[in-house]
């Protein structure tokens, strides 16, 4: 077995690059991410509406007088369309790329050796988004973000979902360079936060195969009328190939940040960096063959392949577990070089006056809850009592809503300054936002896991106008939509911070830059195995094979294209 | 590779963990018998509605008394009602319900009972539960089905 080395490139090597290496990756950057926040503005602004309107106070009629045309938001369920799209896909890709567009580069000490497929990579995608956008906005693609077929939207929407999908494929393929660095460099390890997220980007490839052919294959031909009708189970299987991994390509990044980027900002050392490299190759190898966990209740997927998949989906348990301990060791080797002293005495010594760790650090709390939440999802017939019902939200709420968006939060804290080379408008503004979002997040999630487990409230349904609310919703409705005016006043807090940063006239006396955290043991030698793409290619496709092979292809040999389906408006 | 003793550990008590719910969800599913839908037949939802499909029979001979105390009933979603929207058993039944839909998705919760399913055009879902304590229970559509998704239920009167 090969070892290899350690390197100095893994943490100072950039600081010795000519200034205006990464000019071009920065600007990039700078696209993506003000896109993304520009999504999440827009669609986040819903999440408060949606609130008010379960205790009753509905607005949608009111903003349905606000538009230009048809481009109007009409109901609820546009409302609620625009805010699954914009944030969970939108804001969360966009984001992502560009972090990776930024981080990538700087962690192999490298500019991109083909820029412009990055930018290929964003003019798809801003493209798509576009596209996808104009029917949402003209309610002519109200069908939630899931889009389960047969209620068909305009044919726009889906290519352009299309497009930012494979927009993001292009932008993975940009972190090429990777393989130049590679043969530059025989014998030494990659430095770890390009290994992780191009991990994360290879896996997301394999991952949206799922979604790509649900489009492609069943969805655009029944559309444009090239078939009579299309075959819901299958779609809906399709999907959640791609569905769950998806939800690891919204945390991986945030892992990413936490591992090898907080503890630096903690002053610790990232405690156990190989276990780290495992971590992320055990979630290549795991995201995907466990799609069926969201199909539990579905009446044409056998309750054999379920049970295989709840099996798997436990499986990933692990890599959490390791991560939830290497991160609380690497941030109390901070909180300890800081003078924290006694068992807990290191958590106060953490650096809660700056924002990009506190919001950071809190995502981290709540995705505790998430993760328990969603261990309960994941198992088979307990998925009986909450499938469908508040709980769901209220679980990927603390997830996505918080693990993912409170942490790219607490990135863009450090990011934006070190784009623009501005300080940060203000630092407590920016804690306000951080602690706002945290307790409007724990109340909302909170009053929603309770609706859905104890009163079986469904998601997603306007259920201000609902005929069978029972009363004793009421209070925690309550609950949830003061949750929900706190996370937009965050929001607020978090959109006006970015925008004073990016005009300010104010320079930064020395420019931010990205934390990298070292290694607490450099001299424990990575095995070559944790640094070898070949053997966990292999087993990820094997494993998918295994755990999809036979039931998809049983299904794809009794295809039924026989739900011509309904369009919606 | 290195791992350091307590995080060892603390992943050996992490599976642990998981070994335990695993005995728990097998024991839930075969002592208890809480059982997820699984896959039936298949059935064609331009003329699931038509007799002689089961859904295509009159409402009134949907709920059927195979045993004393034995019932199936066959329900038919579709935009945006229930089809028997209102069913009546007596105390102490055990029925096994039929649910399928003739246009797009819906969903299927029966408050209160371990009942809970997607109702898809194409498929049959099809779980059992038993009705000791008398009441009215709700179901549910609990899968977003266009405009007025919010208005879709029907209700379950367990008589004494």
């Amino acid at each position: 077995m090969t070892k290899r080395k350690a390197q100095a490139g893994d943490v100072a090597g950039v600081a010795a690059l000519p200034p205006g290496t990464f000019k071009r990756e920065d600007r990039l950057t700078a696209w993506y991410i003000t896109i993304a926040m520009v999504a999440l503005f827009i669609g986040g602004s819903f999440g408060p509406l949606q609130k008010l309107e379960h205790v009753g106070i509905n607005l949608y009629p009111t903003l349905a007088k606000i538009g230009i045309g048809s481009v109007r938001i009409q109901s609820y369920y546009q409302g609620l369309t625009a805010h699954g799209v914009l944030n969970a896909l939108v804001w969360t890709t966009f984001f992502i790329v560009g972090f990776f567009t930024y981080a990538v580069p700087r962690s192999l000490g490298r500019p991109l050796s083909r820029p412009r497929v990055n930018l290929l990579a964003l003019v798809m995608m801003i493209t798509g988004l576009i596209m996808a956008a104009i029917p949402i906005l003209t309610n002519l693609a109200t069908v939630l973000y899931t889009f389960y077929p047969p209620m068909k939207a305009s044919i726009f929407f889906y290519l352009g979902l299309v497009l930012v999908v494979v927009g993001s494929w292009v932008g993975g393929l940009s972190y090429s360079t990777y393989w130049q660095w590679r043969k530059d460099n025989p014998g030494q390890k990659t430095p770890f936060i390009a290994l992780a997220s191009i991990i994360t980007m290879v896996m997301w490839q394999i991952a949206t195969l799922g979604v790509a052919t649900e489009i492609l294959a069943l969805i655009i031909p029944w559309v444009l009328g090239w078939t009579e009708g299309t075959d819901p189970q299958l779609a809906r299987t399709f999907f959640w190939f791609t569905g769950h991994p998806l939800v690891y390509f919204w945390l991986l990044p945030a892992y990413v940040s936490w591992y090898a980027m907080l503890p630096k900002q903690a002053g610790g050392k990232m405690f156990s960096e190989q276990l780290a490299r495992l971590v992320f190759w055990l979630f290549l190898v795991l995201s995907i063959p466990v799609g069926l966990h969201h199909q539990f209740l579905d009446p044409g997927v056998p309750a054999g392949w379920k049970a295989i998949h709840a099996v798997i989906t436990y499986s990933l348990f692990l890599p959490s577990m390791a991560t939830a301990f290497t991160v609380v060791a690497s941030l109390e080797i901070g909180g300890r070089a800081r003078g924290g002293k006694g068992l807990l005495g290191w958590i106060p010594k953490l650096p809660w006056g700056n924002p990009s760790y506190t919001a950071q650090n809190l995502a981290m709390i709540l995705f505790v809850f998430g993760g328990i939440g969603g261990l309960t999802n994941a198992s088979y017939n307990l998925n009986l009592a909450i499938h469908n019902t508040a709980w769901v939200p209220g679980h990927f709420h603390l997830t996505v809503g918080s693990a993912v968006t409170l942490t790219f939060f607490g990135i863009a804290y450090w990011l934006v300054p070190a784009l623009t080379g501005k300080p940060l408008a203000s630092r407590r503004a920016a804690l306000a936002q951080a602690w706002t979002w945290f307790i409007g997040m724990l109340l909302m999630s909170n009053a929603l896991h309770i609706l859905g487990l104890n009163f079986g409230a469904p998601r997603r349904t306007a259920l201000g106008l609902s005929p069978y609310v029972d009363p004793a919703w009421n209070p925690l409705q309550i609950e949830a939509a003061i949750g929900g005016i706190i996370l937009g006043i965050s929001g607020l807090l978090f959109f006006g911070n970015m925008l004073a940063t990016a005009l300010s006239r104010q320079r930064a006396e020395v420019r931010a830059e990205m934390p990298v955290a070292e290694p607490l043991h450099p001299e424990y030698e990575t095995p070559g195995w944790l640094d070898s793409w070949r053997p966990w290619i292999v087993a990820t496709v094997l494993l998918i094979l295994v755990a999809y092979g036979p039931v998809l292809v049983s299904m794809i040999a009794n295809i039924n294209l026989t739900s011509p389906g309904v369009q919606i408006r | 590779m290195h791992i350091d003793r307590y995080e060892r550990l603390f992943l050996s008590a992490a599976v642990a963990l998981l070994v335990v719910f695993m005995g728990a969800l097998a024991v839930s599913s075969f002592a208890y018998g809480i059982r997820v839908p699984t896959a039936t037949e298949r059935v064609d939802p331009r003329t699931v509605a038509t007799p002689p499909s089961p859904w295509g029979e009159p409402v009134e001979n949907r709920l059927r008394e195979l045993s004393p105390g034995n019932y199936e009933v066959y329900i038919l979603a579709q935009m945006w009602q229930f089809t028997p929207a209102t069913i009546t058993i007596p105390q102490g039944s055990r029925v096994t319900f039929y649910v399928t839909s003739k246009d797009v998705q819906h969903g299927f919760k029966l408050s209160g009972t371990n009942i809970n399913m997607m109702a898809l055009p194409g498929e049959v879902a099809r779980l059992t539960a038993t009705f000791d304590t008398p009441g009215t229970y709700n179901f549910i559509c609990h899968e977003y089905c266009g405009a007025l998704h919010h208005t879709m239920y029907g209700q379950l009167v367990v008589e004494e």
